[in-house]
């Protein structure tokens, strides 16, 4: 039984000088057959196992990692959540999501710090005011919370915006969904494995799957690190190596995989309290509870798996930034990284069974899966434990690629790509 | 500390003394000296507080390495928060303040959060504060955002000015100490262009000031193929060997000098880089470390023979390592006294011994500090036996007054710039240090970065990787002569002291001081499970502050490495990223700002357009007239009235913004009828044709007329938003997929000046200034394309109408366009001929049901838009083979209809459509609206936009929504084509 986390908790272990707290999470080595394996253990793959567990009630459950959980573009993005998506199939996933962010903390009984401090999304001249407009309205089509500012709005909301007469791109105004906001994302993939392992999942860090056991056309198992491991299903959510890990399984993947960067500043005293976007220019910001500035860019111009990006992003980025915030351009960058998204054509992710039986498929999130991990896990676990996908993701199938039936969100999507 | 001033030494200019202020008051330093040698001089020690405990901390290093002496440099829109004492040289009139401190820096009210420290364990925060309700967070989140964040950024624009350079040579040395300079030196003497950088304020290292740095440097100042860049920091290596750098060009002044830029950015590109960035000092933990008094014995040394100060009054040192005895030997010769030496070392060299009987100072061997004393302040230490095994011993300690202790725990080489270019670093066991890995791009390491730490050693080691460099560029290096430097007696071999308190020690015991990650977070970390180094840096935020973790990171490694009982290299590192110091996002911006940011495109007539009352727009990057407004006109007043007066007479636009891409070559109608979706083959010369583009996918992707000129020649337009995506995919097309075509490709968008002349008298305006152009219908039929001339002027007329009207495209050299536009509207004068803007064209186009951008939006399929006619079935083309998918004939798909208000309302853009009888709420969407205008032709406001169904519910009612403003409009559906369908305007 994983003790409760709670004010009560931590003033109890504070006289005892934190020496009896437990682990977060067992490291067992892996068992010789599980029900179900997650390849990935990242926010979305942990997700999965803890609602398998939680709402499917599949017991015997692995999370393999090659790395370290959380480590991949869980501990590398912007940390930005929102589901102002333009599509009824998008929206329904990233509102479904949104719900779920409302009520993580409790759920998990882990604090992700889900902040609903508003996201706007800059409009700078009449195409982007007229397809902000657009989508502003699909969003309320959808239920969801979508309202519009005008200039003035957006200066009172952010005092800090450059609007000034003259600017490249003057701000005509922007849409706002104020039940967006940030979560941190280390805690996320930490409390999701917490969660989990205490509903039995076996949680395998440094454990590296190199091939997939495929017998009559459906999986067997995986060939890791540590040995082969027999399952019944596998779910493979491997962000970035998305590609690498559907070839292993023989077929093929319509995914790019690019690095997409960010940096944080140095940290400073709250200057800007919601979080602000902008497609046009390829840039968006928010800042951290610990007082950074942390700055998404767009992708590299060319595909890789490098993660660090290039140094003109950097400055175009940067560029962008002091251009609406010029009094950004003392402050100083502390970091800067880089992640590899794995981008499908339309921008719209694939939740899906594969060609291979009992072998499922999440991926191709491109630059905006953290906002969509708790929803992402919820339906994934659903369509492996039903062996179909549930409502909310039939449509974000690997198949819509052959038929035609795509779910483009470009114009959603934080930048372009 | 009781720092001061020593009477005589340092490279600091006595002759001209500098007046500065640190939280309002007034100090004196000296010209060379920093921001923090100056306030240790005048006997300050309390510099700032730290970031969650908000302990009073003092100077802990002289470099860019500091973790504790952060200020707010300058003030108002120049003040820069978080800025390191250590490295900001002093100027007369300088300002700062302390930071994360309320009221004062001495008494500061948050250091209440000590009292709380037993809560404050390393990532408390995720186990509570998760209710009572949900929206609990928030409000602890708004004071937790308060308490955190060191310093407050300026709210006002900044006034300075950035440079960028380009910069590309031969060999990039990166620190200029003594394996930098000889690295220079003998890669210069091969005649390479060589950039020698450095982040200090001069050039020289630990070489600074001596004689013979000094006749090195003027050599190398002396070469045309050497640039010296002093006050830059290289901070990032990144692929191909580029390297980014900042010159910090007027930081060490109060303002930057008129035509100054504050900071210059440098993109080098190296085809080669000797990485001699040096070492840093690490400390020994030990209980309450982080006593301001308690510094780096390195730093020590350096305030002392660079500034002439001395770090205290009796001053206790600690170490591990011989490298201790360089500072005893500096304080002594300087005066300072030197109370006790503490070294865990049982034994130590002949040299060390030596210095230290020269110090007077009390040497303890085999003994550790296992505790600092005193208040906000040191007052002493406490002293413990130190078994290499056991550690130290508890009980039985000694107390020592000091007020100032010097550590030294060995050195970490200054890896990072390596680690970035890629490879993961190589753990030295001797050093308890990583070096860097193996190369994987054209680097090599000089001097104590990697791990050499003798002077004479370093010499020829940077000597040994300048000339290697040089001579993997194909040059051929001179030897050069050392700087006689005599083998050191001194050995930095450091034993292994990673902690040095007893098993039942007092104190906190600060890992990584600017974060208040301690030792004990560290083993909480362990417990929980955060074990691999990347969770603990997370979690703990060890290494995560403004420095770095550059005196933290291994000491962190070295303590989990115990907890794990693994060695520090099976525990791993983490990888370093750039940049290596902090960067200001305004030198990285560069000159990227206002106007520069993005260039505008301006069109030729763009000058004619704004002193003729157009109001202008933008569209991409460039800017066109929206409408030309006349007195007091509405937008609608302004286009329905140009738009009425084209279609009553004639009026002129401006389409010099499309794509123009000129197609030639012996393929190039083949060429063309694989790229478009329509026949291209049997275009004839003379002729025009209107052409659609699908994506691979099938979807359409852009439309645009092409003008077949010759034989061989095309003139493609595409839409103004897809000119460049078109050329590159063309040329794409051309150098992978099709090689064998012989065709080429090139941009003419901003050679041609294009205007539409639209209208009834059209023909009859251009007949009359047209030199040399039957203009009859029979001679340029409708979608002819004539050369001729106009005044003179040669001219492409074209015979196009995307107005619906007879209407004709000019196009002339860009260098003409104002004058054949001019000249044009002359002409049509008697016929009352206007000028029209974009959204009368939006309007034109529209009442005819032209698809235009807000159709083409990527998402619709040439179906979609009822132009299923123009995909050939016929022949291969870009798109044809996935064109037939079930997803792109599925009946399903929204498709194009008009619309028309029926209840006089204004259809807004944007509104979506649902069935007048859905009373759920919200409504069902059957589609959207995508263009809307008044038509002046129909009186009536009308759109186009994607419904379900569209052609099969023509005649229904439906309501356009618009939930934003909750407007609902009546609406009716009809077909697209509102104006004229049978085309007769155009023909006639």
């Amino acid at each position: 039984m994983t003790p409760r986390y709670s004010v009560f908790s931590l003033l109890r272990n504070a006289l005892s000088y934190h020496e009896n707290w437990q682990q977060a999470w067992r490291s067992p080595e892996p068992k010789a057959r599980y029900d179900v394996i997650i390849v990935g253990g990242g926010g979305h793959g942990l997700a999965t196992a803890y609602y398998l567990a939680k709402l499917h009630g599949i017991k015997s459950i692995a999370v393999v990692e090659r790395g370290w959980l959380g480590g991949g573009n869980t501990g590398r993005n912007t940390t930005i959540v929102r589901s102002n998506y333009l599509w009824d199939q998008s929206a329904a996933l990233y509102e479904h999501a949104m719900k779920l962010w409302e009520g993580l903390s409790q759920d998990l009984n882990y604090n992700v710090m889900f902040s609903q401090r508003g996201v706007l999304n800059l409009a700078h001249n009449q195409h982007d005011l007229r397809e902000t407009l657009r989508r502003v309205n699909a969003n309320r089509l959808n239920g969801i919370d979508s309202e519009f500012l005008n200039a003035q709005q957006v200066k009172e909301m952010v005092p800090i915006i450059d609007l000034r007469e003259g600017g490249r791109y003057p701000v005509l105004g922007a849409s706002l969904q104020r039940r967006g906001g940030t979560a941190r994302h280390d805690a996320v993939a930490w409390g999701y494995a917490r969660g989990a392992d205490a509903l039995g999942v076996d949680i395998i860090q440094e454990c590296a799957v190199n091939g997939f056991r495929i017998e009559n056309g459906k999986v067997t198992g995986v060939e890791t690190s540590k040995g082969l491991i027999e399952a019944d299903k596998v779910g493979v959510v491997t962000a970035g190596h998305s590609s690498v890990m559907a070839n292993m399984a023989g077929f093929r993947l319509p995914v790019q995989s690019v690095p997409l960067q960010a940096l944080v500043s140095e940290p400073v005293k709250p200057i800007i309290d919601t979080v602000v976007m902008s497609g046009a220019v390829h840039a968006y910001v928010s800042q951290s509870d610990k007082g950074e500035l942390v700055i998404g860019a767009g992708v590299d111009g060319y595909i890789g798996y490098g993660q660090r990006g290039s140094m003109q992003v950097t400055e175009e980025t940067l560029a962008a930034i002091c251009e609406l915030f010029p009094l950004f351009r003392r402050m100083r960058m502390l970091r800067q990284w880089g992640g590899i998204v794995d981008v499908c054509p339309d921008a719209s992710p694939i939740l899906s069974k594969t060609p291979v039986q009992n072998l499922y498929l999440n991926c191709g999130w491109g630059t905006g899966g953290f906002k969509a991990t708790p929803g992402s896990g919820w339906a994934f676990a659903h369509t492996i434990a039903k062996d179909e996908p549930h409502e909310l993701n039939a449509a974000f199938t690997l198949d819509r690629f052959r038929t035609g039936f795509l779910i483009d969100e470009h114009g959603a999507a934080a930048v372009a790509h | 500390m009781s720092g001061y001033r020593l009477s005589s030494g340092g490279q600091i200019d006595r002759a001209r003394p500098l007046s500065f202020a640190f939280d309002g008051k007034r100090y004196q330093g000296y010209a060379g000296d920093t921001l923090a040698s100056a306030l240790l001089a005048n006997g300050v020690d309390l510099f700032g507080r730290s970031f969650k405990y908000h302990r009073p901390r003092g100077l802990f290093s002289a470099g860019v390495e500091e973790p504790n002496a952060l200020v707010t440099l300058r003030s108002g829109a120049r003040a820069e928060p978080n800025t390191r004492a250590t490295v900001v040289e002093l100027y007369d009139g300088l300002e700062a303040s302390s930071q994360n401190r309320w009221p004062s820096l001495a008494f500061d009210v948050m250091a209440m959060n000590q009292l709380a420290g037993p809560l404050f364990s390393a990532g408390f925060y995720y186990k509570t504060f998760m209710g009572p309700t949900r929206k609990a967070w928030m409000l602890y989140e708004y004071f937790i955002r308060k308490a955190a964040g060191l310093g407050a950024g300026t709210l006002l624009p900044d006034p300075d000015r950035y440079e960028e350079m380009n910069a590309f040579c031969d060999v990039l040395v990166v620190g200029a100490g003594p394996a930098g300079l000889m690295a220079a030196t003998a890669a210069a003497s091969s005649g390479a262009r060589v950039i020698l950088a450095d982040e200090q304020s001069a050039l020289g290292g630990n070489l600074r000031g001596s004689a013979s740095a000094q006749e090195n440097l003027a050599g190398l100042a002396a070469l045309d193929n050497v640039t010296l860049l002093a006050r830059t920091t290289v901070y990032g290596y990144y692929d191909d060997n580029t390297l980014g750098a900042v010159e910090r060009v007027a930081d060490h002044v109060a303002a930057p000098a008129e035509g100054q830029p504050r900071e210059r950015h440098w993109t080098i590109r190296a085809k080669q880089v000797v990485l001699a960035t040096g070492a840093i000092e690490r400390p020994i933990i030990f209980g309450d470390n982080d006593k301001p008094g308690v510094m780096l014995a390195d730093a020590g040394r350096l305030y002392v023979e660079r500034h002439g100060v001395a770090p205290g009054r009796r001053v206790a040192v600690f170490a591990n390592n011989d490298g201790a005895y360089r500072s005893v030997a500096a304080l002594t010769t300087a005066g300072v006294a030197v109370s006790a030496i503490v070294d865990a070392r049982r034994e130590i060299g002949a040299e060390a011994q030596a210095i230290a009987a020269a110090s007077g100072a009390e040497l303890l061997l085999g003994q550790v500090v296992t505790r600092a004393l005193g208040g906000q302040r040191l007052s002493g230490i406490e002293v413990a036996a130190f078994d290499p095994v056991q550690g130290a011993r508890d009980g039985a300690q000694r107390q020592i007054s000091a007020d100032c202790l010097l550590v030294s725990g060995g050195w970490t080489p200054t890896i990072h710039l390596a680690s970035q270019a890629g490879g993961p670093a190589r753990w030295d066991d001797s050093l308890t240090a990583f070096l860097p890995g193996e190369a994987s791009q054209p680097w090599r390491a000089a001097g104590a970065c990697q791990g050499t730490l003798d002077s004479a050693a370093c010499f020829a080691e940077g000597a040994q990787a300048g000339a290697e460099a040089a001579r993997a560029c194909g040059l051929s290096p001179n030897p050069v002569s050392l700087p006689g430097a005599k083998t050191e007696p001194l050995a930095d071999v450091p034993l292994p002291v990673w902690d040095a308190r007893p098993p039942h020690g007092k104190g906190k015991a600060f890992v990584d001081l600017q974060h208040d990650v301690t030792a004990s977070d560290i083993s909480l970390a362990h417990r929980e499970g955060f074990r691999s180094v990347e969770h603990l840096k997370r979690y703990t935020t060890l290494g995560m502050a403004t420095d770095q973790g550059k005196t933290s990171n291994v000491t962190g490694l070295a303590l989990m490495a115990r907890e794990r009982k693994l060695s520090i290299p099976e525990v791993g590192t983490t990888r370093f990223r750039p940049p290596y110091t902090p960067v200001s996002l305004g030198a990285l911006a560069g000159q990227a700002r206002g106007s520069h940011f993005r260039p505008t495109r301006r069109t030729a007539m763009h000058d004619w357009h704004v002193e003729n009352g157009a109001e202008m727009q933008a569209a991409g990057l460039w800017l066109r007239p929206r409408i030309y407004a006349q007195g007091s006109e509405t937008v609608e007043q302004a286009y329905s009235r140009e738009a009425r007066q084209v279609r009553a007479s004639v009026g002129m636009v401006d389409v010099s913004t499309l794509g123009k891409i000129d197609v030639q070559g012996l393929d190039a109608a083949e060429f063309l009828n694989r790229v478009y979706s329509n026949g291209f083959l049997k275009l004839p010369e003379g002729k025009a044709r209107y052409g659609l583009m699908l994506r691979e996918d099938g979807f359409l992707w852009d439309d645009g007329t092409t003008w077949r000129l010759s034989e061989t020649q095309f003139l493609m337009t595409t839409t103004t938003a897809n000119a460049a995506p078109v050329l590159s995919q063309l040329e794409f097309l051309l150098a992978a997929v099709w090689p064998e075509l012989k065709v080429a490709v090139t941009s003419v968008t901003e050679q041609w000046a294009g205007m539409a002349v639209s209208g009834p008298k059209s023909r009859e305006v251009l007949a009359s200034v047209l030199d040399d152009l039957d203009m009859s219908n029979e001679a340029l039929p409708f979608m002819g394309v004539r050369k001729g001339h106009l005044n003179g002027l040669p001219v492409l007329v074209a015979r196009l109408s995307f107005s619906g009207e007879l209407a004709y495209e000019v196009y002339c050299g860009a260098h003409h366009g104002e004058a054949v536009w001019s000249r044009i509207l002359e002409a049509g004068k008697p016929f009352g001929m206007i000028p029209y803007g974009v959204e009368a064209l939006g309007t034109l186009r529209i009442e005819k049901g032209h698809v235009a951008g807000p159709e083409l939006d990527g998402r619709t399929t040439a179906e979609d838009l009822g132009l299923a006619g123009m995909t050939s079935r016929k022949k291969h083309y870009i798109g044809s083979s996935m064109l037939k998918r079930e997803g792109l004939t599925d009946p399903a798909r929204l498709k194009l209809v008009g619309f028309v208000s029926a209840d006089g309302g204004k259809i807004r853009a944007g509104a979506h459509l649902v069935a007048a009888n859905d009373t759920s709420s919200p409504p069902r969407s059957l589609g959207h609206i995508t263009s809307t205008t008044y038509s002046p032709a129909l009186e009536k406001y009308i759109a186009l936009g994607l419904l379900e169904d569209g052609p099969e519910r023509v005649g229904e009612k439906l309501v356009a929504t618009y939930p934003l403003k909750n407007i609902d409009v009546d609406v009716e559906v009809v077909s697209s084509h509102f104006f004229d369908p049978e085309g007769s305007r155009m023909h006639v």
